[in-house]
């Protein structure tokens, strides 16, 4: 199999590097190659996060190439838009509706762009959004989303669904195993 | 058993099979989590140290008496350390030694983005760099081995893509029968008077040319023949990007990149039409190669700075760009102090007050951010105080009182200290504020020598830093609460204005610190709509938590707090002339 590339973006504190850990033992138990990889220096104090997932028979690069991503997936519309350079032509993006204002734009010094949605699709024909803190916050709690947007690009993975909810489970802690199935599947359900 | 683990888990379960008795380290981007994962190992003694020059004197004493030790930093932690390990090379070790140092090319969370493969040949010590997770772990090992078989420290070499890349890891067993440690007396192999030093520089000259001769036969080193148009030398992560990028390349993957194995280098560019050198940074081993006579193309295509990627190795290589997407600009998402950080007050009252300000390494760096803008200078860990130091040295005595030196307490202990002393010593009318916020906060809170817990989770003293500035010599030092800011202003003023060098101590903690009773959120703020004039003073102190909401049609926006992210620290109340802020209904 050749190597796929799964990009995930949003902001830190959203669970992205969660979201990439899910992928990423799912590929394990799944017997393929795996590398995830993210620079998180800042990624605690609401700066910008990317993270890449590449799964295949073998896999020698950490990151992914601009152009080369088969999914990208973003937790913020801005984040999606800042990243859809990676994405290969034909390439798949989800993103979550809710906006997340960067400091820039919440002090007054720079406008969040009103035209964010037309822009992503401008830029990649097939991208879906959907409303990810919803669903999340039906599953049970409002920080599911990272579950929600796994959840929303499942069927395009080369991992069997079943893994992925094993992976999920074993996971999370108690009660979130059930919240974040649901979160998951809400996910899906969406997609 | 395998697991995936980032490069750093890597290393510390590489030191746990290596049966490593003693694990030292001072926090730093992207070295940090080694030593928090080494303490999940029981058998492991792991600490934090105040800097990165103690964390290897911890390291070598425990290999001078006879146990496996490892000192792990980031890149410019091995300037701190540098003095003991360049002796340390003359010295040889009792236990294996090794030093693990995690470069930042790109500089994702750094100053400067040094190439460390230059101090293992100016240290004249063998390095070693893993390309991934799991030679990350095998290289450990090996290099304890290999410090003990050569009686020399060996350098561990990562970067940031390396550290926190995570890849498939097969797990081993630990190493047993190693011998139990114990003292040892040898003086004249390990107290380097000149007479013994100049006995033990030959031995490290020797030492490099048997280690080089390892190298050459060693599986560290291993030649792929492919296609034999192109021979491509490289190490590390650059390796992966080769063999993306180049799969039918011929490739000399160097595992050792101190010293060089120059005659399987000369082995495998006879067989091979054109040789290159692919490597980040620096030209190390390309100027090696080409002073041995070879002929060889390196920096020529790939730059001296940044990160390398597959893009930028196709560029290099001519290979045609994937197609991408381009967007117009959009607005930067750049990190920022957290809502309720007690440090924000600060810098607000010192862009307020027109200081000039040195600044230092840690979180509060980012005072130097809009809209506070308040950092005028920052070089390395500790300099903010001996810098302000100086400075004053040049100034009239009108532009003295404006320099203030802001600096976190761990980057205080760290090197911080000795700055104090040499201004309270030759009495340099500065003012230094100690932002104590009791944890290292920027590399991900970790305990330090202030906070009054071990890396281990275990209580014990805690330095008390108003008497330790005193001790120093500092006459005048005073506790303030930073989010007071009537409070904290009158002491910034009254201290600057103070022709003899002063200390002024925060008392807020990280709002971040998760330990039970240490932060504990105050009363959560809302705007009252009706009363905000839309005047934006609050917006001045660059709050995550305050939004500006533009209103339509013309007319004035207002001011929003996010209930979700406010910690009630209550500075954007007292910067509010029209009473509009008040605790949320």
């Amino acid at each position: 199999m050749n190597v796929f590339n799964i990009v995930i973006a949003g902001v830190g504190g959203q669970g992205v590097l969660m979201a990439s850990k899910v992928l990423a033992e799912s590929a394990l138990a799944s017997g393929m190659d795996v590398k995830q990889n993210e620079v998180h220096g800042m990624a605690q104090r609401g700066g910008s996060v990317i993270s890449f997932v590449r799964i295949g028979d073998k896999v020698y690069s950490p990151v992914v190439m601009p152009g080369s991503a088969d999914i990208l997936i973003s937790f913020e519309p801005l984040e999606a838009l800042r990243y859809v350079h990676y994405l290969k032509p034909g390439g798949m993006l989800v993103y979550n509706k809710g906006t997340i204002n960067p400091s820039t734009v919440a002090s007054g010094l720079a406008t969040y762009p009103a035209d964010v949605e037309e822009q992503i699709s401008r830029a990649c024909g097939g991208a879906h959004g959907i409303d990810a803190l919803a669903i999340a916050q039906q599953a049970g709690n409002a920080k599911a989303v990272n579950m929600v947007m796994v959840g929303s690009v499942l069927k395009k993975l080369p991992i069997d669904a079943q893994v992925v909810e094993g992976v999920v489970s074993a996971l999370s802690k108690d009660k979130g195993v059930e919240v974040n199935l649901k979160a998951l599947r809400g996910g899906g359900a969406a997609a | 058993m395998k697991e995936i683990l980032s490069g750093n888990e890597a290393i510390a379960r590489g030191a746990f099979e290596a049966g490593v008795k003693v694990a030292s380290a001072y926090p730093g981007t992207p070295s940090t989590e080694i030593l928090e994962t080494i303490v999940n190992y029981k058998e492991i003694d792991a600490s934090w140290a105040p800097n990165e020059k103690v964390a290897v004197e911890v390291a070598i004493g425990a290999s001078f008496g006879g146990g496996r030790a490892i000192a792990c930093m980031k890149h410019v932690g091995v300037n701190v350390a540098a003095d003991p390990l360049f002796t340390l090379s003359y010295t040889g070790v009792g236990g294996g030694f090794v030093l693990v140092v995690a470069d930042d090319p790109e500089m994702h969370s750094s100053q400067d983005e040094q190439d460390s493969r230059n101090y293992a040949k100016f240290a004249k010590v063998p390095m070693l760099e893993p390309a991934d997770s799991q030679e990350c772990k095998d290289f450990t090992r090996i290099a304890f081995e290999l410090s003990e078989q050569f009686d020399a420290p060996v350098m561990l070499r990562s970067c940031t893509r390396i550290s926190h890349g995570k890849s498939i890891v097969e797990l081993a067993e630990p190493v047993t029968g190693l011998p139990t440690p114990k003292l040892v007396k040898n003086p004249s192999k390990l107290v380097m008077l000149p007479g013994n030093a100049k006995i033990r520089h030959p031995f490290v000259e020797e030492r490099l040319v048997k280690l080089a001769e390892y190298g050459a036969s060693a599986t560290l080193n291993r030649v792929e023949m492919r296609d034999t148009e192109i021979g491509i030398i490289t190490a590390g992560v650059s390796y992966q990007y080769v063999r993306e990028v180049l799969p039918t390349a011929s490739v000399l993957k160097l595992g050792m990149v101190h010293p060089l194995p120059m005659a399987l280098i000369k082995e495998f560019a006879a067989k091979v039409k054109k040789l290159y050198v692919v490597e980040e940074l620096d030209p190390f081993i390309e100027e090696q190669v080409k002073a041995a006579g070879i002929a060889v193309i390196g920096k020529e295509i790939i730059s001296r700075c940044g990160e390398l990627t597959p893009g930028r190795l196709r560029k290099a290589f001519g290979l045609p760009d994937a197609s991408q997407t381009t967007v117009e600009k959009l607005p930067g998402r750049p990190p920022n102090m957290c809502p309720g950080c007690p440090h924000r007050g600060v810098f607000y009252s010192l862009s307020q007050l027109k200081a000039y300000v040195t600044g230092d390494i840690g979180c509060y760096t980012l005072g130097f951010m809009p809209p506070l803008n308040a950092m005028d200078t920052c070089v390395c860990m500790g300099a903010s105080i001996s810098s302000a130091s100086g400075i004053v040295r040049v100034l009239s005595p009108e532009e003295k009182k404006k320099v203030v030196a802001v600096i976190g307490d761990s980057t205080f202990l760290h090197t911080g200290i000795n700055s104090l002393m040499e201004m309270a010593y030759n009495q340099s009318p500065a003012t230094v504020v100690i932002l104590d916020n009791r944890i290292t906060a920027m590399t991900g809170r970790q305990d330090n020598p202030a906070s009054g817990w071990t890396l281990s989770g275990g209580e014990t003293n805690a330095v008390d830093l108003v008497q330790l500035c005193k001790a120093v010599g500092i006459r005048h030092v005073r506790v303030v609460d930073p989010l007071n800011l009537e409070e904290t202003r009158a002491a910034l003023n009254e201290e600057m204005e103070r022709p003899e060098p002063s200390v002024i101590i925060t008392n807020r903690p990280c709002v971040l610190v998760k330990r039970e009773g240490v932060f504990n959120k105050g009363l959560l703020l809302s705007v009252d709509q009706d009363h905000c004039t839309g005047c934006k003073a609050c917006l001045k102190i660059g709050c995550p938590a305050i939004e500006w909401q533009p209103a339509p049609d013309g007319k004035k926006g207002k001011a929003y707090i996010d209930p979700l992210l406010c910690n009630g620290c209550d500075v954007c109340r007292q910067l509010c002339k029209f009473n509009a802020i008040g605790s949320a209904k």
